[in-house]
């Protein structure tokens, strides 16, 4: 048995990997420089770009890899923009500080959100989500003090505009990239390999000892504070707040979902690339947004019915590269080391 | 006084939200399918009842001999063509399709109507109805609402019990694969499953149409209600699911009334606490799988 064993070692790296890996902090490092020459405008956008990643990142964590499809993550982008607003207007605390000590205050009330969600399985969690969101969104309506149903500016008086305008920039890549990095260390760890299992057999790892509540949570917890943090920082950078925009099932799930079916579900570089496609069209089509919208669904629909690996997935099938090494593989070594083993 | 008024009212709504509840519980309950855009749907049939009723300058109401049968048919064909695919498989995809399925009719409507809101206009018999008493009236329309879900539930209920098509859906439900080998076409039974819930959205759509305003964007907050309905009814059971509308529907009435801002909170409220305390619904059996 133990020349056997000694045959193999599990790998998961591979030589696409590294390459992707050089890449990406090459990319990283131009894109933290860019706003030493971009302009304003530019910036703005890319925010917008950086927003949908960590969004769509996020929720692929949850129903790519965890099971939880959720329909409401609108609710934790509004409670995030509004935690901002409230901490930064009515409490008069710092801009930058407020946007993840928000995050922090809707993950902890993720949790007893989750309470009430985890009672409903599959195709009813996701309207059980969606309607949580209509509540959240509910109660903020009525607060006067966060300017009810019209919405309010955060108050940015005394910061300074270009120092703002940066800082809400590296904020959002700092949010882009994070996701992409938490998404990449929970997959990475013992949390990732449980949570995987329970997605691909519940019974399975239960009975091998997987606390599937208890998984299910920590993910859902994550990345409602990561959605929150997202959605405040977004918001720092449009300014204006309103509940119909930022608790909208249309502005943020609907994308989301669309980025990360057309991209591939359950990878990580999925989100990435239907993000990317995503993006670029919808700047190409701009004057025909709603077309563009009904065009994007129809993809979408097409890929859950005929195309459920998505664009990566089908690359990855095709090619058998991993740009992200989050699985195992298990390689034989050479034959002289199986020999000596043991 | 009032409150008694309120809980009449809340439940003349509640036959709405049954109605809205019965295609959701009517496909989850064959095939363990649900679908998202069922409110879309149900907004977009408002919307075609509006057009054809301008076209042909019939009653709203008369329209439906065209747009029931046209729903019938519309989900008998997007079970065939669409959804058959997605029967059974992991949960996302249905969740993904389906929701993706709402997006797109939500831009069409928005793309042929635009945002403006829109009513059905039934003439007369929108405001006329009967007094009790001084403080307390009903409306023919709210009241023809209740009656209908009253109609489509029983008639449902019959049909499951008694037919031959109705045994097909029971032996589907409770075993696919079984009933597929004592020679049920359950491709069949799911069209037809489908056809029948599209009818009830189209029927709800139309008569919410009636009675409130609407715009494009107004299927998620149907469908969601018409699921609450469902929940606090319990799965699986039809009657549940009528007393589950008339719950939801009378707890929207008793928070409008406590301030005008609670009604749609107090319903949410509800579901939640059911959702809380007794999961499987009032009347349900089993679990929320």
């Amino acid at each position: 048995m133990s020349e056997f064993r000694s045959g193999f070692r599990v790998v998961r790296g591979s030589p696409a990997s590294r390459v992707c890996l050089v890449v990406l902090l090459a990319l990283i490092a131009v894109l933290t420089s860019v706003p030493s020459w971009a302009e304003a405008a530019t910036q703005r956008r890319m925010v917008e770009l950086f927003t949908l990643l960590s969004l769509a990142q996020m929720w692929n964590l949850l129903a790519g890899f965890a099971g939880l499809v959720s329909v409401g993550q609108q609710a934790f982008v509004g409670l995030g923009a509004y935690g901002m607003v409230a901490l930064v207007n009515v409490h008069g605390q710092n801009l930058y500080w407020s946007v993840p000590i928000s995050a922090f205050i809707a993950a902890v009330l993720s949790i007893p959100i989750a309470l009430v969600a985890f009672r409903l399985r599959g195709s009813y969690f996701a309207i059980g989500t969606w309607v949580i969101a209509e509540v959240a969104s509910l109660i903020i309506v009525q607060q006067t003090s966060l300017g009810a149903g019209s919405g309010v500016s955060l108050k940015v008086a005394g910061f300074d505009l270009e120092t703002r305008q940066h800082a809400t920039y590296w904020l959002a890549l700092v949010a882009g990239v994070g996701a992409l990095l938490i998404a990449y260390l929970i997959l990475r760890s013992k949390l990732g390999l449980q949570m995987q299992a329970i997605r691909d057999d519940e019974a399975g790892a239960r009975g091998l000892g997987a606390n599937v509540y208890r998984t299910r949570l920590i993910v859902w917890v994550i990345a409602s504070f990561w959605t929150a943090f997202t959605g405040a920082v977004y918001y720092l950078s449009n300014l204006r707040v309103q509940p119909k925009d930022s608790f909208s099932v249309a502005n943020w799930t609907a994308p989301i979902v669309i980025i990360v079916v057309i991209g591939g579900i359950g990878t990580l570089e999925g989100p990435v690339i239907g993000a990317l496609v995503y993006y670029i069209l919808r700047e190409y089509f701009k004057d025909y947004h709603t077309w563009y919208t009904v065009g994007s669904g129809v993809v979408a629909v097409a890929a859950a019915l005929y195309l459920q690996p998505g664009i990566w997935g089908t690359i990855r099938r095709a090619l058998k590269v991993d740009l992200f090494p989050v699985r195992r593989r298990l390689v034989r070594q050479a034959d002289t080391h199986v020999e000596n083993g043991g | 006084m009032v409150w008694l008024n309120a809980v009449l009212q809340g439940t003349l709504v509640g036959g709405l939200y049954a109605l809205f509840a019965t295609g959701l519980s009517l496909a989850f309950g064959v095939m363990r399918f649900v679908n998202l855009s069922h409110g879309d749907l149900a907004v977009a049939s408002a919307y075609i009842a509006m057009s054809l009723s301008a076209t042909l300058d019939w009653n709203p109401l008369v329209i439906l001999v065209i747009v029931l049968p046209g729903a019938l048919v519309v989900g008998y064909l997007l079970q065939r063509l669409l959804f058959d695919r997605i029967v059974g498989v992991d949960p996302s995809f249905q969740i993904v399709a389906t929701f993706g399925l709402g997006v797109v009719i939500e831009n069409l409507l928005y793309e042929k109507y635009t945002a403006d809101t829109q009513g059905l206009d039934v003439g007369s018999l929108k405001l006329s109805g009967f007094k009790i008493n001084d403080k307390i009236s009903i409306g023919w329309l709210p009241l023809i609402t209740l009656g209908c879900a009253v109609l489509v539930l029983s008639g449902l209920a019959l049909f499951m019990r008694r037919t031959r098509l109705g045994r097909a859906f029971r032996a589907t439900s409770d075993d696919a694969d079984a009933a597929r080998l004592m020679g049920i076409d359950i491709r069949t039974v799911w069209g037809v499953a489908m056809a029948f819930a599209v009818a009830t959205a189209a029927l709800a759509g139309v008569l919410y149409g009636t009675r409130s305003s609407f715009d494009p964007f107004g299927g998620p907050v149907r469908l969601i209600y018409g699921f609450e309905a469902v929940i606090i009814g319990g799965l699986g059971s039809l009657w549940g699911t009528l007393i589950g509308g008339v719950i939801l529907g009378v707890a929207q009435a008793i928070g409008r009334q406590i301030d005008p801002q609670y009604g749609e909170l107090a319903g949410h409220f509800v579901f939640l606490a059911i959702l809380v305390f007794r999961p499987t619904g009032l009347f349900g059996k089993g679990q929320l799988r």
